[in-house]
């Protein structure tokens, strides 16, 4: 197996987050009734002039931005050509000659704690099509609502070498593009799509192995799953002393196989040119500094500023900047003044349960900032037990504020010493066995001794005080 | 230089842009195509040493739209100009699904 060397190429769309569309002021808007987002330009009608949206070309120089790319100062839009019914005007504009952004990198880590490098080729803002649906009856539906959605297309360099390396591409891809804001960066919606290039060729070959083209791949699981099969089925080819065509297969879940969809013929013929009716753009230094100072913090700046600023551990500032959610989400607890590792075991224990078990995006979940903060702080100040703050946890998952429902629910922690004591002194006649354990030297007989009074108080009694009111009453006997 | 398109390359193009058209149709319009290429061609004979490219004829740069969605209202209008309509979509021969 190890004879051969394998080369994978990535080709990621990313659907920006816009108001309107890329060349026209239709608005942007997933689940809309269809063809409600579209009017003329939309549709290609004679005589109509497209407009370029600011924000489409400022998402582009923001991705080229946060993958360390160069951005272009002299762009012109370019004109791909080709029919389908998706695409009513019978072309698709891109930026194939001067790609908002090009030459950049992605840092993955790989599993050994080493860091490659994987280069990035080039980054276009162009448009999406519009959606067909089959019908199996003869014919097809059009929605046209996505068509002129504005894209950036992210092409990597070959420097992907095996199938663990292009799934750890995409997830950091997915990191560094998601904390820009400009995208959701969701595989199941559609708002981030993989195309693969895969190729094998026996070590020391001058030249690459003819390349498979690989679509219809929507997670990243998938994509290395893929991966994992194309890899081997070209290896026996080669082995079995057969030729790779040059082919487009689809990735088939149930089978975990690829199969076959075309065998491509000499290369596409999309006759490319220059966009006649958009005007061609400079971009300033100025321009450029602009958008940056706009960028929200990177992730990799957060976990730095976790760590350092907050004591986290390298693992947990890497869970809390998973998501660009969670990341504000965190910063905005501790800005309502929680403390910043409590917040964190929250967010990794609790909240993750939470969202794993409901299989809900934390913003749509009725949980705030604020009340998380307030939580913290109930428990902070001696309030609520731990162990009664699940239950206000739970509240505020419903949306429950926590002091009212504290208040509400009689859940405040048993601290009172006139009261606790008489308590206390009760347990320990009743277990002389483990006073004198403890006299003997056995620290663990305090233990105990905690565990029987947080029962007798079904768990509301205050633990740091209980300790010292034991300790206390211990000394006496 | 006349008539120098080949055959192939006029049925390639038809094919591209999805036209269908039988043998005799071809032939006619290879040449016809051939002597528009032909005409264009003489272009090729000003001398352009030195000028910049002309990508749009205007010398307006940077016009740009700020990012306002404009609902157009008109998708009744724009299905009414379609050929045929099923649940507000435009209805189109069967795809063979060669694409996606």
């Amino acid at each position: 197996m190890s004879s051969f060397e394998t080369t994978i190429g990535l080709e990621v769309h990313i659907e920006l987050k816009t108001k309107s569309k890329a060349f026209s002021p239709s608005p942007v808007n997933f689940g809309d009734p269809a063809n409600e987002n579209t009017n003329v330009i939309d549709w290609g009608y004679p005589g109509v002039l497209p407009s370029a949206n600011k924000a489409a070309l400022e998402g582009g120089m923001m991705a080229a931005l946060a993958l360390n790319a160069q951005i272009s100062r002299d762009v012109h839009w370019d004109r791909k050509n080709y029919v389908y019914p998706d695409n009513p005007k019978s072309y698709q504009v891109t930026q194939q000659q001067t790609p908002i952004g090009h030459d950049g990198y992605v840092e993955i880590q790989m599993p050994d704690g080493q860091t490659k490098r994987i280069g990035i080729k080039e980054l276009h803002v162009e448009e999406d099509a519009g959606k067909n649906s089959h019908s199996g009856k003869g014919y097809s539906l059009v929605d046209l609502n996505r068509q002129g959605t504005p894209l950036v297309e992210i092409v990597s360099q070959p420097d992907i070498t095996s199938p663990e390396e292009a799934y750890l591409y995409l997830e950091k891809l997915r990191q560094l593009i998601q904390f820009t804001g400009i995208s959701d960066v969701k595989m199941q919606e559609g708002s981030m799509r993989v195309d693969i290039n895969i190729s094998v060729r026996p070590i020391g070959a001058a030249k690459f192995g003819t390349k498979v083209e690989i679509k219809n791949v929507n997670s990243f699981q998938y994509a290395r799953n893929t991966l994992i099969y194309e890899e081997e089925r070209q290896r026996e080819e080669l082995m079995a002393g057969h030729t790779i065509g040059q082919e487009t297969r689809r990735f088939d879940e149930p089978t975990k196989s690829t199969i076959l969809m075309r065998v491509k013929e000499g290369a596409d013929d999309y006759r490319y040119f220059p966009e006649p009716d958009l005007p061609p753009i400079h971009v300033s230094d100025a321009w450029i500094d602009e958008v940056r100072s706009r960028l929200p913090e990177a992730a990799a700046t957060r976990v730095h500023r976790y760590m350092t600023e907050f004591g986290l551990s390298d693992k947990d500032a890497a869970v809390l900047t998973q998501t660009l959610e969670m990341a504000n989400f965190f910063d905005q607890t501790v800005a309502n003044g929680a403390d910043p590792k409590r917040a964190a075991n929250y967010l990794i224990g609790d909240v993750n349960a939470y969202l794993n078990e409901t299989q809900l995006d934390l913003q749509n979940t009725k949980l705030t900032a604020v009340n998380l903060a307030e939580l913290i702080k109930l428990i902070d100040d001696g309030t609520i037990s731990t162990k009664q703050a699940k239950k206000v946890f739970t509240a505020i998952t419903e949306g429950k504020d926590p002091k009212a429902y504290v208040t509400e629910n009689g859940l405040v922690q048993l601290s009172d010493p006139s009261k606790l004591t008489p308590m206390i002194s009760q347990i320990l006649d009743n277990n002389q066995q483990s006073v004198d354990d403890f006299k003997g030297g056995k620290d663990r007989a305090i233990g105990y001794l905690t565990g029987q009074v947080m029962k007798s108080t079904h768990g509301n009694a205050n633990p740091k005080v209980v300790h010292e009111l034991l300790l206390a009453e211990l000394s006496k006997r | 230089m006349s008539n120098s398109l080949p055959r192939e390359d006029a049925a390639h193009v038809a094919q591209l842009a999805k036209l269908h058209f039988s043998d005799q149709q071809l032939d006619v319009l290879t040449g016809q195509l051939a002597s528009i290429l032909d005409l264009v061609e003489t272009l090729n004979e000003v001398d352009t040493e030195g000028v910049e490219p002309t990508y749009t004829v205007s010398n307006n740069v940077n016009v740009l739209r700020e990012d306002l969605a404009v609902k157009s209202g008109q998708k009744a209008a724009l299905l009414a100009n379609a050929p045929e309509t099923q649940d507000g979509q435009i209805k189109v021969p069967a795809i063979i699904d060669e694409e996606s």
